[in-house]
């Protein structure tokens, strides 16, 4: 419910413009908006991996034309400048709804070479997907690097 | 009078004596490794397996299929700050031990000088292991680059700062018996070797009590990170409705099966699981499904906090 919640919150960011979205949302602080966004950022990440995820393990047939979708949605989930995301006071030392580490405002270069190295992971993963099924496997693991790659250091889990 | 005072300087120096001989070190036999050559080859898996280079490898190092394991990483503890030390083959590290000694130290907690040491080090998972398994990841480590790092001393607290009272702890919490007991398939004791034993996954899975010593009554339960905030997640199957096929993806890529990324120290772990065999991951994902169910305990407040919120857990049953 809470993550279907954030996924209809962000589809709603994605077509409406902010000013309708914080008319709708007067009562959030751009602090709970922040957090909320950006989770249900993460969560169109995984969404997105999913259907990859399913054809990497030959749970479902692969389909060059659904593998190539759902690699073009992450390159592009994964280009957004996404700054605003991370306002300062919303780590979790700061708040209990969120897994964001207080190392991310300690070493913001390194975190944000982390999300280039996402782009990079993903890139690959766009031309991979339309190749064939080994090919997609292959660029899967290096996506899932790079997301835990960013987790191990700036992510805590949430409790 | 004074018949009774020697009696009692009697006893006193029996009773010292007693508990220097019980927390004196119970080293391995000396006739442990007779017979036994490392052999360095199938020594490589096993310390991916055993996880030595999470703790080893200096902090920020990049990937390598040769690490250099000059220590430096920081665990902090709420009995104060450990550092791991220098354990590569030069003279800093364990380059003049014999492998007697640093089969002695994984498996029994002892230094090369008789001295206990830190369960920060996983000893009390690694007295599982075989001498043979214990023996080819020290043959690996001498076949690694040497490193001249000096180890740093551990940041600890008046009285935890005495290696000696290790012994005490020891008495108390060091278990060389497997948790999981019963009758287990072939694969689930392969799984029961590579959780309890090499992979110490306890270590972080599992609360530990206010010294430090792991409650194997709630085995695989959860237990706060210490690593800061956060929790690491109850893995029985009270907390974990993962099927085997979705544990044994998340231990080769990380993936869950909502496709989110395992991150903080699990990330490490998965480097490690992701170079075992098919087999072996499967086997660990069965010894999960084997292991009795153990609702999570509430998150504990920082220690010597509010006992009232321990009883509302209790009287809650679970939460
Ligand atoms: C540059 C760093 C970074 C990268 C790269 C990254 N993440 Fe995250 N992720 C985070 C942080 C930080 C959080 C915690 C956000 C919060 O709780 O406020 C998070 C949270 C999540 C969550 C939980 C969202 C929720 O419901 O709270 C999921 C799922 C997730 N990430 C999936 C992914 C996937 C899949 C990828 C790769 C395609 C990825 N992430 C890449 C930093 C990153
Ligand atoms: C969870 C982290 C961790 C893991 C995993 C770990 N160690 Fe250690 N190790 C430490 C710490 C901390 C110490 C210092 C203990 C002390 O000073 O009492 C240590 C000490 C040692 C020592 C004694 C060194 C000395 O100079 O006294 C040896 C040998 C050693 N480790 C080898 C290994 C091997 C081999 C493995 C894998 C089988 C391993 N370690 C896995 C943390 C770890
Ligand atoms: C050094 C500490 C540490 C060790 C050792 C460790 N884990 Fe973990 N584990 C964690 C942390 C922290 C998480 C939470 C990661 C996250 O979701 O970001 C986790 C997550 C998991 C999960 C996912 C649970 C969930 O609900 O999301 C499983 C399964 C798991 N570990 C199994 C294992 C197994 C099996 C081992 C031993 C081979 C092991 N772990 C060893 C710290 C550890």
């Amino acid at each position: 419910m809470h993550r279907l919640a954030k996924t209809t919150l962000l589809a709603t960011a994605l077509l409406l413009p902010a000013g309708v979205l914080l008319a709708q949302e007067a009562d959030e602080s751009p602090e709970d908006l922040a957090v909320e966004m950006r989770q249900g950022h993460m969560l169109n990440f995984a969404h997105n991996l999913m259907a990859l995820g399913a054809m990497a393990q030959e749970k479902t047939a692969y389909d060059a034309a659904t593998a190539t979708a759902a690699a073009e949605n992450l390159s592009h989930l994964a280009a957004i400048h996404w700054d605003y995301y991370w306002p300062e006071g919303t780590s979790n030392a700061d708040r209990q709804d969120t897994g964001a580490l207080p190392a991310i405002w300690e070493n913001m270069d390194d975190f944000n070479a982390k999300h280039e190295a996402l782009q990079q992971a993903v890139a690959n993963l766009q031309t991979a997907a339309g190749t064939d099924l080994a090919s997609l496997q292959g660029a899967m693991g290096d996506v899932g690097k790079a997301c835990g790659g960013c987790h191990e250091t700036y992510r805590a889990k949430e409790e | 009078m004074r018949r009774a005072l020697l009696s009692v300087a009697v006893v006193a120096l029996v009773g010292a004596g007693a508990a220097w001989w019980l927390t004196a070190p119970d080293n391995l036999p000396a006739s442990a490794l007779d017979g036994v050559t490392g052999d360095a080859g199938r020594g490589q898996v096993l310390f991916a397996a055993a996880g030595c280079g999470s703790c080893h490898i200096a902090p920020g190092a990049e990937e390598t299929d040769s690490p250099v394991l000059s220590g430096g990483r920081r665990f902090a503890t709420q009995f104060g700050t450990f550092v791991a030390p220098n354990i590569s083959p030069s003279p800093q590290g364990i380059g003049d031990w014999s492998d007697y000694q640093v089969v002695n130290a994984v498996m029994r907690g002892v230094d090369d000088e008789g001295r206990h040491l830190y369960p920060a080090f996983p000893w009390n998972a690694y007295n599982k292991a075989t001498v043979q398994d214990v023996a080819d990841i020290v043959a690996y480590i001498r076949t690694l680059p040497p490193s001249d790092a000096g180890s740093l001393p551990h940041e600890l607290s008046f009285p935890f700062d005495i290696r000696q009272s290790l012994g005490g702890w020891k008495l108390l919490f060091e278990h060389r018996d497997w948790v999981l007991q019963g009758d287990l398939t072939p694969e689930q004791e392969r799984g029961r070797y590579l959780v309890e034993a090499l992979g110490h996954c306890g270590e972080c899975h599992t609360p530990r009590n206010a010294l430090g010593g792991l409650d194997r009554s709630a085995w695989l339960a959860g237990a706060p990170d210490p690593a800061g905030k956060g929790r690491v997640p109850n893995i029985t199957p009270a907390g974990l409705d993962w099927s085997e096929d979705d544990i044994v993806t998340m231990l080769q890529s990380g993936f869950t099966p909502d496709y989110d990324v395992v991150g903080g120290e699990m990330a490490q772990v998965v480097r490690n699981t992701a170079q075992l065999s098919d087999e072996d991951r499967a086997a660990i994902a069965a010894y999960l499904k084997a292991v009795p169910p153990v609702e999570s305990t509430a998150p504990q407040p920082g220690a010597g906090d509010s006992t009232a919120e321990e009883g509302t857990a209790s009287d809650e049953g679970d939460s």
